[in-house]
């Protein structure tokens, strides 16, 4: 017995050693390195795999040196689990010696990682999550996605004024879905409207049928959803194949669940389908057209606003490191930051020198059919929407 | 009232459904004693051969079904010949070991060809949107997943029940030395009704895409429900599978329904209730 | 021959410690001066050890098939979480043991679905507890913090002096010392007079029962032990790192604590200890040269493991080693193949 017990000790301390020579290697000095966090297997992977793309993207169009600096990333796949986050994290800050953790997937992540960027004086640059809360969790993180209340209050007050009175709610169960169905029902409700169904949907969910026919029984004149990137094209196909789109229930949320990634597969039912979001691959500017049609050529599809998201993200940490010289202390970095403009894919930008958090046009978008696809076209404009969440303290 | 009747017609499509997803597995779980946790790799290889014919070459959708059938038929007589067959003897923990292994890889090389987001099978305007009868909403999706389903649940009950490979089947089960030493080539037997319990599963693989949506996570997915399904219904025949996939559709359907915060409660308090009133499902065999 | 201080006796010359454990022990505390720059990687291969450890006594001892091991580490997880984030009971070690009774109590009260019932059964009754745990830690958003976990938990210094630090050194140890205690237990259990009645059963449940062991009690009493451990190390979980979310109930958590321990082999205790090393480092290795696609990899090593066969692969790996020794020693082959121990 105890022969295997020596055997399976000695390749288990060989499989540490080598372990710990993988991922040790020598790094060249003037470096500066980059942690990506990302989700890259499991259920949200997709946003992981936007994200690496757009940054990898970026840094062919920009090159990979900034300030005399060589750039590096290393990407490590947490599954979207916070336990993974966390060690990941730490095993970047102090093993690899990063100058930005950068990347996370879903909000547990990104709190996960909080105490960590605080401790270690270390930015941490989030460019998925979209819970409001998180940039109070640490004076380090930055944040180039979004924050649901951005979107989800100015969709609110668009349905008040365009003569939607009563509305069913179906969104996940997780911290931004509740942070959207909140937003949205103070700005629908203070404008008079009603509120007549609420659905809260698991997030892990195979078929909606059962909570759309409850959406479809409530008979409004609208459903507010909000799912995460991903699921809206199965509740598309659902939606439509319950005939709510006869019913003349219409659609409308923030942009998620009409992510462009998916959003030509989802068929025709989604055509008017009106949201209010921060990116529509259709948005017309040069740089955005340029944007697309390098990120299409080099991955074959479509960038979502993840893409985008990842994309505004490093270029903060390019423009960081401009700004300091290829200096790399993290309050330096993060007061470089903190009011920093710019013009990205999705329109002007800026990081909110307050909150840290980003501050950015919110647009509302109608589905439409253009040279035979699917596309979020904007008709209206909200520009330089701060995260409502925040404003209101 | 009506919502009632959609809702069982919603639930029993589901149920069918789940039953195509899951009878090669109550095939081989059950009859020839294998654990085979890799059986939703091979629906997800049918979701995907049909959508790529479907969407990529145009093919027709019902020209696809045929094809998500006999693909992962294919791969699975292949792997049946080229590994699994050496692991019939061996312990469940070995079978598990391997099929989750197996999963690991489809789910990473799917991910890898065919990318990580849900992908979708562009069906035909007749399959689309819902009529109503009386005043019932009839999804037409549905309704061909409930013909569908139903003719090859008969099928397959007169083909194990009625037919000689259907005896041959049942005889290399009960005792597979005394059927080889009847004449009957127990491997090919097994062989053959393992790949055909894979076609199965990509069929269910290619209808299931509309959905529940076909991403390179379905085989870890579903996993857990294509094993609610074989236990609960027991390994006797197929109607003991087939009436736990029904059980399982409506189930879960309802509960979302009446109860949606309540939904997973409802199917796995039936499923544990139903264990231990009867350990070897409603029509299962005691003597393993 | 058939005196109980017979059997006892028995028992206790298998108990003797041998050489190579205190090896281990030693290079296990030493891994803390070799890589002090890896001490949470290392801080969760102890969790996954304990957890491992945990279902082997089950499993490997009595023959329980579990796939939802996962529940009774959740509930070790979020009773530990519960107790710091509100105050309940400030001190860790304290709190740790609270969070294993807990765990103790639902292995206890759930231990009687378990009686009855083939493999298949069980795997799908315990699967069943763990799904339906999650379940209700979703459901009940406000207490659990649903899909978004408790946050905000800090823990206090564990009996009133040690922080834990940002880089994990005191919960290494922390969980490193729990380790071995815990682990100096399940080794007086398992080689108890009970610890022996326990390896009857699983070799045959008549014969044990028919020459008077009280089966049914026995399996009551391991799989409230091993809740108790699974809670501990769930508890672990929470202290060190912090969190408790919803995948601590997770299938995949449970399903890879079977891998863990199938890797490590079943039976002899240190087959967790070793297969959760093995397993966290593959994951580590293969993730870091692909981010992507390392679940490739890992499920390639699987099923290779199993064709081979680990009995061969051990052979393989030791035939230099035998070879030295008899060319050199001129003796026999001195180190030999273990025969395999199935469940």
């Amino acid at each position: 017995m105890f022969a295997r017990f020596w055997l399976l000790s000695r390749v288990a301390l060989a499989a540490a050693t080598a372990g710990t020579l993988v991922v040790a290697p020598a790094w060249a000095d003037d470096a500066v390195k980059i942690g990506l966090i990302l989700p890259m297997t499991g259920g949200q992977a997709s946003t992981g795999k936007q994200i690496d793309n757009a940054i990898k993207l970026y840094m062919k169009q920009h090159g990979d040196t900034v300030a005399g600096k060589k750039i590096e990333i290393i990407l490590k796949d947490d599954g979207a689990l916070p336990d993974k986050t966390k060690t990941a994290a730490q095993e970047l800050i102090v093993n690899d010696k990063v100058s930005f953790i950068a990347g996370f997937g879903v909000t547990p992540a990104a709190l996960a990682a909080a105490p960590l960027a605080t401790q270690a004086k270390i930015p941490e640059v989030v460019m998925a999550a979209g819970t409001s809360i998180i940039t109070e969790k640490s004076p380090y993180i930055v944040r180039t996605s979004f924050t649901l209340p951005q979107s989800s209050t100015i969709i609110g007050d668009w349905a008040v004024k365009n003569g939607i009175k009563k509305v069913a709610s179906l969104t996940s169960d997780y911290a931004p879905g509740n942070d959207a169905l909140a937003s949205f029902k103070e700005h629908f409700t203070a404008g008079g409207g009603q509120i007549v169904e609420e659905v809260k949907v698991p997030l892990a969910n195979p078929d909606f049928a059962p909570f759309l026919q409850r959406m479809k029984d409530a008979k409004p004149d609208a459903m507010f959803v909000f799912v995460p990137a991903g699921q809206g094209g199965n509740f598309m196909k659902q939606y439509a194949e319950r005939g709510l789109d006869k019913a003349g229930i219409k659609v409308i949320g923030p942009g998620d669940v009409t992510d462009d990634d998916l959003l030509n597969d989802m068929g025709d039912a989604v055509l008017g389908t009106v949201t209010a979001h921060i990116y529509s691959a259709a948005h017309p500017s040069e740089m955005n057209k340029e944007f697309v049609a390098a990120y299409k050529k080099d991955f074959g599809n479509r960038p979502g606003f993840m893409a985008v998201n990842g994309y505004d993200g490093i270029h903060l940490i390019y423009e960081a490191l401009k700004k300091t010289g290829g200096k790399t202390d993290g309050d330096g970095l993060i007061e470089a930051m903190k009011g920093m403009k710019w013009e990205s894919p999705r329109g002007p930008i800026s990081i909110d020198p307050e909150t840290r958090d980003i501050v950015q046009n919110v647009y509302v978008r109608k589905v439409e059919k253009k040279d035979g696809e699917l596309y979020n076209v904007e008709f209206e404009t909200f520009e330089a929407v701060k995260d409502p969440g925040k404003a209101k303290k | 009232m009506t919502s009632v009747l959609t809702n069982l017609f919603d639930g029993v499509a589901y149920g069918m459904l789940l039953f195509v997803l899951a009878c090669g597995l109550a095939v081989t779980l059950g009859l020839m004693n294998f654990v085979n946790l890799a059986h939703g790799a091979f629906a997800m290889a049918g979701g995907y051969v049909c959508a790529v014919l479907v969407n990529q070459y145009g093919w027709p959708f019902f020209a696809g079904l045929p094809l998500a059938f006999i693909a992962p038929a294919v791969i699975g007589a292949v792997l049946e010949r080229l590994l699994y067959r050496h692991l019939y003897t061996r312990s469940h923990l070995d079978q598990v070991l391997f099929s989750v292994g197996l999963v690991f890889m489809s789910v990473a090389a799917i991910d890898y060809i065919m990318g990580s987001s849900r992908i979708f099978i562009n069906l035909p305007a007749a399959l689309q949107g819902q009529f109503d009868v009386f005043g019932v909403g009839i999804g037409r999706y549905r309704l061909m997943l409930i013909v569908i389903c139903g003719l090859l649940t008969a099928a397959l009950q007169l083909v194990l029940a009625r037919t000689r490979f259907g005896s041959r089947l049942r005889a290399a089960v009960d005792d597979p030395r005394a059927a080889s030493g009847l004449g009957i080539n127990v491997p090919q037997v097994f062989a053959l009704t393992f790949a055909f319990g894979c076609g199965l599963a990509g069929l269910g693989g290619a209808l299931s895409a509309e959905i529940l949506g076909l991403d390179p996570y379905f085989p870890l997915k579903f996993m857990i429900y294509f094993l609610i399904v074989v236990t609960v219904g027991g390994s006797s025949s197929i109607i003991g599978p087939f009436l736990a996939s029904l059980l399982l559709g409506i189930a879960d359907v309802a509960g979302k329904y009446y109860v949606p915060k309540m939904g997973p409660f409802v199917i796995y308090t039936v499923m544990i209730v139903i264990l231990i009133w009867r350990p070897h499902g409603l029509f299962g065999r005691a003597a393993r | 021959m058939n005196a109980p201080s017979d059997v006892r006796f028995h028992a206790g010359r298998h108990a003797r410690w041998h050489a190579a454990e205190i090896v281990f022990w030693l290079a296990a505390l030493s891994c803390a001066f070799v890589f002090p720059s890896r001490y949470l990687i290392m801080t969760d291969i102890l969790r996954l050890a304990l957890f491992a450890l945990s279902l082997d006594l089950i499993l490997g001892y009595a023959g329980i098939v579990s796939l939802g091991h996962a529940a009774f580490f959740g509930v070790g997880a979020y009773s530990a979480g519960l107790l710091a984030l509100h105050g309940i009971i400030n001190e860790p070690v304290i709190a740790l043991i609270v969070a294993g009774l807990a765990a103790a109590v639902l292995g206890f009260c759930t231990s009687f679905l378990l009686i009855r019932g083939a493999d298949l059964t069980r795997l799908m009754v315990t699967l069943g507890i763990a799904l339906l745990l999650e379940a209700l830690a979703e459901r009940f958003s406000d207490i659990t913090g649903g899909t978004d976990g408790l946050q905000g938990i800090e823990m206090q210094p564990i009996l009133g002096l040690f922080a834990f630090d940002m880089f994990g050194k005191t919960g290494f140890f922390y969980a490193l010392i729990v380790l071995f205690l815990l682990f100096l237990l399940a080794r007086r259990i398992v080689h108890s007079p009970f610890g022996l009645s326990l390896r009857a059963i699983r070799n045959n449940p008549l014969r044990a029962a028919a020459i008077g062991v009280p089966v049914n009690r026995r399996l009551i009493a391991i799989y409230t032990v091993a809740a108790f451990y699974a809670g501990v190390a769930g508890a672990l979980f929470t202290q060190t790192t912090a969190l408790a979310s919803l995948d601590v109930f997770a299938f995949e958590r449970s399903a890879d604590l079977m891998l863990v321990l199938v890797i490590g082999g079943t039976g002899y205790l240190y087959g967790g200890l070793i297969g959760a090393v093995l397993f966290r480092m593959l994951q580590e290795i293969f993730s870091t040269i692909t981010p992507q696609y390392w679940q490739f990899w890992i499920g390639l090593v699987l099923i290779v493991v199993v064709l081979v066969g680990r009995a061969r692969l051990h052979r393989w790996v030791l035939f230099v080693p035998n070879l030295l020794i008899t060319r050199i020693a001129g003796g026999k082959a001195a180190v030999a193949v273990p025969e395999s121990e199935g469940p």
